[in-house]
């Protein structure tokens, strides 16, 4: 009997890791499909992010209720994994509760402690659930959450809650059996929180309460397994992804575009033809900005992935905040759905990031005030998506606003954005 | 007031402290002539050697660059460089933060590498050496002001502190509004939004943002940004206070106040 659960158990085990790691290899290529761009210098300052930014979470504490209710569920996520590491050594080993021999009095207080953690992440799930769905927050209550975006927010606090109560309950059901001296349950120290609910499971037969201890084991490692390979598909990866997003966040001045040598190159030989003389030859004809999820840079996609669908961004916008049809969630979200569909197909399909997903409109409506990039916690730049996509329009589509246009050939003629005289540049002095 | 081009330097063979970008706000716009004045007034009474380009300032290139067109603003950056190159330009100040963020952050890797400063800033450093005094009991006294972040100079590059401190040496009553420093709402100017219509939506950033300025109950809203003083202008007559309610940039506010 006691083999035949360690089979299931390694069986259960090893599947759960090969479809995780499938899905892990898949999500890489996605975000490998974006073009290339060095991001290693300055690991120091990179280190220091991700230390401030991830670890630290800097930047939930911005609303610091929220953000130690954040902290508890994430520590809780963080250090439980000691615990589900112990359950894993013994559905593999068919022990039960290795380590407390060795460690004595200390694992009583580290099982204390990990029942704190989980009374206060299941608290923190709690109000989460409260927030998103009684509360009126607007950018909870947005549209842009509208179907599997916001069931999978709340799957994911309901699962959370409903492994805590499971890892509560067997600890509880473990030590009315240890109170009972039942063969196999090693005697501990009583567990802080769950030791003041044994009265509600004294009554049980010892057979029915080993079933209980033994159905919540299974029932929270299962759940534990089956998470993890929910993960990957939902909101929740930025539990894996803020990580390499914080090592990876841009670390220019905010109001700094990215550079085109490209068209500087051509400037250059412009001006100086003398140069274009001795300049290499190249066949390739260079694209201007991006129109679809390959002209994005993989920090682009790796932003995506590692996006929460929080609001954040957009309830900081300018653009949203005044009922444009720009959010910038959306399009860290459309962004991903489109790293998907061009992940899943095999072949090219006729559809495009510009247009399928995001319009025209979304990308006009910016004011490029970097409050989306401000505001995220995890280090994404909705802004820089949104202006590598204005380069698209005009520059390989010259679709631009007819008032654009003007603006452009007035700064081409007069050398300001407006149809001056430049011999009026210093007409203010007089 | 005496003010010379760097070419006039240059043929005296001079060199200014500093060159005062004016930027193409503070060149055209009738309002942001204004503040141009009264900056160049506070660099003249304060003995500062200044000069401008004059005719030779063009566009930085930023709305063309931020609307996406790449290739017009590297024909901008390209001869503005040079202009600035030829004339061995080392600092620069501008009262225009698009002007101040283009020439800091974007043309050091095309060739333009000076150290640049916000007058805000600028402003701050002339009070702290005791160049500039404000007078005791000024035009200001007694009276709330509020100051709009302007994103180019706040989020985009992290000066919130500058523009208040040089605000505080004032008699005056400074209050912040709801959304200010790194929370601060634009105007809904940047990203070339000023030379367009802005898209359909439930109202306009600027009397979003006029209606938050009018709710501090200051009779003066301070602006660092020709773009930002245009706005928010527009916004406070949008909630119907342009009688009561004054937008003015930081250098018109030290002019006025200065010994």
């Amino acid at each position: 009997m006691q083999i035949v659960s360690q089979l299931l158990f390694v069986v259960a085990l090893a599947a759960a890791i090969y479809v995780f790691s499938r899905r892990v290899m898949g999500i890489r290529r996605n975000i490998l499909l974006g073009r290339d761009v060095a991001l290693n210098d300055q690991p120091a300052l990179r280190w220091k992010n991700l230390l401030l930014l991830a670890f630290g979470q800097k930047k939930m504490f911005r609303n610091p209720l929220v953000a130690v209710l954040h902290f508890f569920v994430y520590a809780g996520f963080l250090i439980i994994n000691l615990e589900i590491l112990e359950i894993i050594i013994d559905g593999v080993a068919g022990t039960h509760r290795i380590f407390a021999p060795f460690m004595g009095v200390v694992y009583g207080v580290l099982i204390g402690c990990f029942e704190i953690l989980a009374l206060l992440v299941a608290g923190g799930c709690l109000v989460f659930l409260l927030r998103r769905n009684v509360m009126k927050i607007r950018r909870f209550l947005s549209k842009d959450l509208n179907g599997w975006p916001r069931s999978d927010a709340n799957y994911i606090l309901i699962t959370e809650i409903a492994l805590m109560v499971l890892f509560l309950t067997m600890n509880t059901a473990d030590q009315v059996l240890q109170s009972r001296g039942a063969a196999h349950y090693i005697q501990t120290d009583p567990f802080w929180i769950s030791s003041h609910f044994t009265p509600l499971l004294a009554g049980l037969s010892d057979n029915a309460l080993i079933a209980v201890e033994r159905g919540a084991w299974w029932l929270h490692i299962l759940g534990v397994l089956a998470f993890l390979n929910y993960l990957p598909f939902s909101k929740h990866l930025h539990i894996i992804l803020a990580f390499p997003n914080a090592y990876y966040a841009d670390l220019r001045p905010k109001g700094k575009m990215e550079n085109m040598p490209a068209i500087q190159q051509e400037v250059l030989y412009a001006m100086q033809p003398e140069l274009a003389a001795s300049a290499p030859a190249s066949d390739t004809v260079p694209k201007f900005g991006a129109k679809d999820i390959q002209d994005l840079t993989w920090k682009n996609l790796l932003d995506a992935y590692a996006c929460t669908e929080c609001g954040r961004c957009s309830a900081a916008c300018p653009a949203t905040q005044t009922g444009k049809a720009l959010s910038p969630r959306l399009i860290m979200m459309k962004t991903r759905d489109r790293a998907e569909e061009v992940g899943r197909n095999k072949e090219a399909d006729n559809k495009t990031l510009l247009r399928d997903y995001i319009t025209e409109e979304e990308l006009r409506a910016c004011t490029s005030c970097n409050a989306c990039v401000e505001e995220c916690p995890v280090s994404i730049n909705p802004l820089h998506i949104i202006l590598q996509m204005r380069r698209h329009l005009v520059m390989e589509e010259s679709s631009a606003p007819q008032e654009w246009n003007m603006m452009f050939s007035n700064i081409e003629n007069n050398m300001a954005p407006w149809k001056f005289s430049p011999d009026d540049r210093d007409a203010w002095i007089h | 007031m005496q003010i010379k081009t760097m070419a006039e330097y240059f043929a005296n063979g001079e060199t200014p402290e500093v060159l005062f970008w004016v930027g193409c706000a503070g060149s055209f716009d009738q309002r942001a002539q204004k503040i141009t004045r009264a900056f160049a007034e506070i660099l003249d009474k304060t003995g500062i050697r200044f000069a401008i380009l004059g005719k030779e300032e063009a566009c930085t290139g930023d709305p063309a660059r931020r609307a996406g067109n790449e290739f017009l603003f590297q024909m901008m950056a390209y001869n503005n460089i040079q202009v600035l190159n030829n004339y061995g330009v080392k600092k620069i100040v501008t009262a225009c933060p698009h002007c101040f963020n283009t020439i800091r952050n974007e043309y050091p890797e095309l060739g333009g590498q000076y150290e640049v400063i916000h007058h805000t800033t600028f402003l701050q450093q002339l009070i702290d050496e005791g160049r500039i005094k404000i007078k005791e009991g000024g035009s200001f006294k007694g009276k709330k002001i509020t100051y709009h972040d302007s994103c180019y100079l706040g989020r985009a590059n992290n000066i919130y502190e500058a523009p208040r401190a040089v605000l505080e040496t004032l008699d005056a009553d400074l209050v912040e509004m709801k959304r200010c420093k790194s929370n601060g709402l634009c105007c809904g100017a940047g990203g070339a939004q000023m030379f367009k219509e802005e898209e359909k939506g439930t109202t306009r950033v600027n009397f979003e943002r006029g209606r938050e300025a009018v709710a501090t109950g200051a009779s003066v809203i301070a602006a660092n940004c020709p773009f930002c003083m245009t706005m928010l202008t527009d916004g406070v007559k949008e909630a119907g206070k342009e009688e009561e309610v004054k937008v003015l940039d930081i250098a018109e506010i030290i002019a006025a106040d200065m010994q």
